[in-house]
């Protein structure tokens, strides 16, 4: 379950924490600006980061709910 | 009556059609009509929640702040895809803590956790007010729509009336199972416009996504990040973090996970759901092409930026698409939230003071109250003046108040009572109305501190005074109970 707690506050440092160093426009990432890119970055791993916490869960194996 | 209207009008006839459909061989008792009898897959529960969650204010109200104050509309983006983080968490519980008792709304389950049918009064009420608002949205952003779409010949006012109309027929017939359904065209529809007019409006005026972006950066060189002022760094952070707390104490939201079948369902859509929340993107896309395509708009009309660079560049049919796309993203989230107003105000408050009425005759109230709750909502519409994304912001910093006492309320070793559940609420609600009154920023409470935490949300200065009184009148109150 340890690891299933840090898994939960990465997405919140990731995307909230390094914010003040990447709040900047260029240089442009995917054709978007810089702070843009960065928030569609940790988009895409939040879900990347549930997808892995869904298959390291074992309550997800268990059939205890129906 | 000109084409868009003609196509907008459909999409509202196929709403009503599949609403009414799809209530067919059920037996529509207050259980089937509010939570779909706890028997919805993991792909319903998506939709309806997903239906909720991309309103009207998605469509327009982020276009309108990526129009009118650029980086910082992607906070909309932010809190929602981190909401679905503590999704993983806290919708398993809630749920199955429903099912075990058969609730069917929010302030049941403050009812049921406290032991208190008064503190679910007054669960209810805040749950009542702060819904309102955002049905305010669902038809300012409708009565947007269809006054636009009809090239000036239907009045805002007009429009708004017929919208409401709609939204209560539509609400008395059909109950969640129709929203359900009409939430699987919505999103389809929405998703297509949205991605359309996200890639397409940039290519057409710019020839690209980063010649937009740079045309705009050589324009105004602050606007594609977050101003060292206002909408700052810290005031994203902060705010992100207090929806973040907020998102599923809205009375809707919270109702609409007991529709689930099984827990897992949750854990299984909160992988997906963010990358959903992309979409928003497009928005931001469209919101940003509209900056030097369409200038001039200001205060409220931001919210037109979309629909005003659509009108500039498409035929009517096409207006119309898209109009009848935003009448489908006001109607399920307004349905949505109408039913939940009318049965808190049934089931949570008039049958705590009328305890002798029978299942069948607050079924019957809650149906009854649809029409008043969509008049209450009509009036405010045409007497208030505000951005979408204002009134939402409003809403929130209400609901935010019942996150203290939930959460402690699932902590096995909660020593938090009834009396400090309410007066904590109570008091987070005063904070929030004296901060908005006298626009106290923390900065005027703490003068030691920094500029820069000037700009820190203030709603998490009410959420702080919530949690100290909840803790001090539950210790208090404590001996006085055993």
């Amino acid at each position: 379950m340890k690891r299933l707690y840090f898994l939960t506050v990465l997405p919140f440092i990731g995307m909230l924490g390094f914010l003040p160093l990447v709040n900047r426009v260029e240089p442009f990432v995917l054709s978007m600006p810089f702070v843009m890119f960065w928030i569609v970055l940790w988009t895409v791993l939040t879900s990347i980061i549930l997808a892995v916490m869904y298959k390291l869960d074992p309550r997800n194996k268990e059939d205890e709910e129906q | 009556m000109n084409s868009a209207l003609i196509i907008i009008l459909g999409f509202l006839l196929l709403a009503v059609f599949l609403g009414i459909r799809s209530t067919k061989g059920k037996q529509m008792d207050l259980e089937q009509w509010t939570v779909g009898g706890r028997g919805f897959s993991a792909i319903f529960v998506f939709l309806l929640m997903a239906g909720e969650i991309y309103t009207t204010f998605s469509f327009l109200g982020g276009s309108g702040w990526a129009y009118g104050k650029g980086a910082p509309a992607l906070y909309v983006l932010m809190y929602i895809c981190l909401s679905y983080v503590v999704s993983y968490w806290l919708l398993p519980v809630i749920w199955r803590y429903a099912k075990e008792h058969k609730l069917v709304s929010q302030s049941d389950f403050f009812v049921k956790k406290y032991n208190s049918p008064y503190l679910g009064v007054l669960v209810a009420l805040v749950g009542v007010i702060g819904m309102i608002p955002v049905i305010v949205v669902q038809l300012k952003g409708l009565g947007i729509i269809v006054s636009q779409a009809s090239y000036g010949a239907i009045s805002m006012e007009t429009a708004v009336w017929i919208g409401a109309i709609s939204l209560t027929v539509y609400v008395m017939l059909s109950g969640v199972h129709g929203s359900a359904w009409t939430a699987l065209i919505k999103d389809i529809v929405m998703v297509v416009v949205i991605c359309f007019l996200g890639i397409y409006l940039p290519l057409h005026y710019f020839g690209g996504f980063q010649p937009m972006f740079e045309a705009i950066h050589t324009a105004n060189p602050d606007f594609l990040r977050f101003p060292d002022e206002g909408n700052s760094v810290t005031w994203v952070i902060s705010t992100v973090l207090l929806l973040v707390l907020g998102f599923y104490m809205w009375p809707q939201v919270f109702s609409s996970t007991y529709t689930a079948k099984n827990a897992r369902v949750f854990r299984k859509n909160a992988i997906i759901s963010p990358l959903y929340t992309l979409m928003l993107l497009f928005v931001f896309l469209v919101g940003t092409a509209a900056i030097l395509t369409v200038p001039g708009l200001e205060g409220e009309d931001v919210d037109l930026a979309l629909i005003r660079i659509s009108m500039e560049t498409f035929d009517p049919w096409v207006i119309g698409i898209i109009g009848g796309a935003g009448l489908l993203t006001a109607l399920v989230p307004g349905s949505l939230l109408i039913m939940s107003t009318a049965t808190l105000l049934a089931k949570n408050i008039y049958h705590v003071f009328a305890p002798q009425s029978s299942e069948q005759t607050i079924g019957k109230l809650a149906r009854l109250l649809v029409p008043v709750v969509s008049l209450v909502a009509v009036l405010f519409t045409l007497h208030g003046g505000a951005t979408l994304s204002n009134i939402i912001l409003m809403g929130y910093s209400l609901m935010t108040q019942l996150a203290p006492s939930l959460f402690f309320s699932l902590w096995k070793g909660n020593f938090v009572n009834k009396y400090g559940a309410g007066a904590g609420i109570l008091a987070g609600l005063a904070a929030v109305a004296y901060i908005t009154i006298t626009k106290t920023t923390l900065v005027d409470l703490f003068p030691f501190l920094p500029a820069a935490w000037n700009d820190v949300n203030t709603g998490i200065i009410a959420l702080v005074v919530n949690v100290v009184v909840m803790i001090v009148v539950s210790l208090v109150t404590k001996s006085k109970n055993r």
